[in-house]
């Protein structure tokens, strides 16, 4: 009657299983694929899949006239597009050696930190998203708006700005504009502390998050992670300060850098904790600036023609998202030989193999979110 | 003539007329639940948000303007979309499994309506084992979540189906055991005379520092019953796209959707009958009225109490999800085996004890 006597172990192997997580997924943050390998919610395995969103920027430069490739430069990372610009125009100044007006270096130094704050808006609030808070990237993104508010006010677009030029800006700050960026500021700074209360310090975010995805210094650096992803693990390296650019020096600010306050130091509640500190310290770097910001010609430096002399220069330039370097090559003609980026959020997201594996599936996303990735950026 | 007119009022005063009349009116309930809800739901969302919500869509020429009746016609229109969109089935789902699982999450909410009250008098069927009869057949919703998770052929409904059973069986213990406690104090597992026994005594959260604990057990429990923010780690968009209901779309996963706001509504009315008086009216509590006052505890007016009794958990639902992040699946078996059910265990006990004294 009975013929099976014992079961069969064989029949009752577990195995992993391959899950594709996107190229469309809600929080892939684009169009990224992670390949994980799972033992029943635990991730073994995970090999990030990128190119899906390549659209041959560094190709398309070899063809391009300096002056054209900018709004290029705008949409590789379109979140922080004034970042992208500015890196671009100071890799150029420095090959040519362009000495700026001082205001022109005043109202770069105002917008890249009002970009900084609406990028790290966003970064807050898909990270919020993934953690399954829906309330507290709404809020964000309507500060966010403001923001952009300001700068369709200063150049006409809301997200691509092809603002910042090789020698200038495309146009002087209006008249109202340090009026206006003032009173953001002083709606906005209360609204940190509402975004505080309603997710930074709550407890069920805090669960989520502390302990979780922990990114050694040592792993973060031999990675060439940069940026609040980098300073979340307790390096203390930033480029506005390390290898000063623009008028930096001659501002007041500190490089929060994480503690392990909840947690242990380089978790992801510290590179969150990290980006909500930096809004902080860039709304005191707009204010002196606001203050500080002479008259002047803001096309004064622009040159006729940008030629660059025979060389090459790599630049360095701190985004919202770590360090982004151009490499450019020239031969004194009007387009580059080569022209090389080295995206931030490339080298963020190549560690997320070494940090993910052992967590469970929600602390994938968690972790994700946490290094802040732009696709448009990684896959240029 | 006549005949056929006595035999026609014979059908419809039958029995199983009356069985049919009852079915209708639970299905009303849960449609008209539903519609209603879901507005609620996004309106609340939005104002919590600072966004307006749905502001488009009228009914009968009625837009309502720009201000919280704008866009009342949303859900119905909604509602009328899923159910003339296209019927899809993966090709690689197990199809028979697929179509039957919808029904019997369905079926799970529908036969529970059977026990819940909606005044002293309206309610289907109220009978002994009443409480015990409604926790009984709001878990049979999870052999569908079960069945829809695995017949999508589909990883992602695959976790989160198997997510779902586990979260909701081990959330029925603390909610079982906090309603036992009740039980043990009424002395009867009949609603009537759960609610009778709160008439002549008091409402049972003022009754004991223990039931003011079973009841935000319960409706910790009950929140994570239904699946919802902080434990919707079933569905949780974020990370499983739409979790056991990935491959659903249109009709069926309208029954889902109507499915889980009778749940809500389920987890509700139960909370307000068994510890917040049920149909008793809350000016009781305050004998600073006049004793004429006391009409409003009317039949009808018991069911204006209870549903507005029901409405304030349901809103308060509503904030925990717009405002709380997601739990972990480890934390939230961790919050139910490790901190619930103890102490859900331990108010038992102490409950005793106190009739005892």
């Amino acid at each position: 009657m009975n013929t099976k006597t014992h079961i069969d172990q064989s029949l009752i192997k577990t195995d992993e299983m391959v899950l594709n997580m996107g190229p469309q997924h809600p929080s892939t943050h684009g169009v990224l694929r992670l390949k994980i390998h799972t033992d029943g919610e635990i991730v073994r395995k995970i090999e990030p899949i990128i190119g899906y969103l390549h659209r041959c920027f560094e190709k398309h430069c070899e063809n391009l006239g300096y002056e054209q490739i900018v709004p290029f430069t705008d949409r590789c990372d379109y979140i922080a597009s004034m970042h992208m610009n500015h890196g671009y125009a100071l890799a150029l100044e420095r090959l040519m050696g362009i000495e700026l007006p001082p205001r022109v270096e005043y109202i770069r130094v105002i917008v890249g930190e009002l970009q900084r704050i609406a990028s790290h808006l966003v970064a807050l609030g898909t990270f919020g998203l993934d953690i399954g808070a829906i309330t507290p990237f709404t809020w964000m993104i309507r500060d966010r708006e403001r923001v952009l508010d300001l700068f369709e006010y200063l150049c006409g677009a809301r997200l691509l700005y092809n603002y910042i030029w090789v020698g200038g800006v495309s146009h002087d700050l209006p008249e109202k504009f340090i009026r206006r960026t003032k009173e953001f500021l002083d709606y906005f700074t209360p609204q940190i502390d509402e975004f505080d209360q309603l997710l930074t310090f709550n407890k069920i975010f805090i669960e989520r998050t502390a302990d979780v995805g922990i990114l050694p210094p040592d792993v973060a650096v031999n990675y060439g992670v940069t940026g609040p992803s980098l300073r979340g693990s307790g390096v203390n390296w930033d480029l506005r300060k390390n290898d000063s650019y623009s008028v930096y020096p001659d501002l007041e600010f500190d490089i929060p850098v994480g503690t392990g306050q909840m947690g242990s130091v380089g978790d992801c509640w510290d590179r969150y904790y990290v980006r909500m500190l930096e809004i902080r310290e860039s709304i005191r770097i707009i204010n002196q600036a606001l203050k500080a910001i002479p008259a002047g010609d803001v096309h004064a430096a622009i040159p006729k023609k940008v030629r660059p002399p025979k060389g090459s220069v790599y630049s360095r330039f701190e985004t919202a998202r770590g360090e982004l370097g151009y490499y450019i090559i020239s031969d004194g003609k009007n387009i580059p030989v080569s022209l090389k980026m080295r995206s931030p959020a490339f080298c963020n997201l190549s560690v997320i193999s070494e940090i993910a594996e052992g967590w469970m599936i929600s602390d994938i996303i968690a972790i994700l979110g946490s290094l802040d990735i732009v696709l448009g950026e990684i896959d240029r | 003539m006549s005949e056929i007119w006595t035999s026609t009022m014979e059908i419809f005063t039958s029995y199983g007329s009356m069985i049919s009349l009852a079915g209708v009116a639970i299905f009303g309930v849960m449609a008209v639940n539903a519609l209603v809800a879901v507005y609620f739901e996004r309106k609340v969302s939005a104002f919590m948000q600072d966004r307006l919500g749905p502001m488009e869509v009228g009914i009968f020429g009625f837009t309502g303007g720009k201000n919280f009746w704008g866009g009342i016609g949303q859900t119905i229109a909604d509602a009328l979309k899923l159910l003339t969109k296209e019927d899809i089935l993966p090709d690689s789902a197990d199809k028979k499994l697929m179509i039957l699982a919808p029904f019997i999450i369905f079926i799970g909410a529908f036969v529970t309506f059977i026990g819940v009250p909606f005044s002293s008098v309206l309610l289907v069927s109220h009978f002994n084992i009443g409480i015990f009869y409604i926790i009984a057949m709001s878990s049979v919703g999870v052999v569908g979540i079960i069945l829809a998770g695995w017949a999508s052929n589909n990883k992602w409904s695959l976790y989160g189906s198997l997510r779902s059973a586990a979260q909701i069986i081990s959330y029925e213990i603390p909610a079982g055991l906090s309603l036992i406690l009740v039980v043990v104090v009424a002395g009867s597992l009949n609603i009537h005379q759960i609610v009778e026994w709160q008439a002549d005594h008091r409402w049972f959260i003022f009754h004991s520092p223990m039931t003011v604990l079973a009841f935000f057990i319960y409706f910790i429990s009950g929140v994570a019953e239904t699946n919802r923010t902080p434990f919707d780690i079933p569905e949780a968009e974020s990370e499983l796209v739409a979790g056991w209901m990935t491959e659903y779309s249109g009709f069926r996963w309208a029954l889902f959707f109507l499915s889980e706001y009778a749940n809500m509504l389920i987890i509700s009315i139960l909370a307000s009958v068994v510890f917040l008086g049920g149909w008793l009216s809350p000016m009781e509590l305050f004998s600073v009225f006049p004793d004429s006052w006391l009409i409003l505890d009317g039949v009808w007016w018991g069911a204006f109490w209870i549903l507005i009794k029901a409405i304030i958990l349901i809103f308060i639902m509503m904030w925990f999800r717009w405002t709380f992040p997601r739990l972990r699946v480890d934390q939230l078996m961790h919050l139910c085996w490790k901190i619930l059910i103890p102490f859900a265990l331990m108010n038992l006990v102490l409950v005793c004890i106190w009739e005892l004294v």
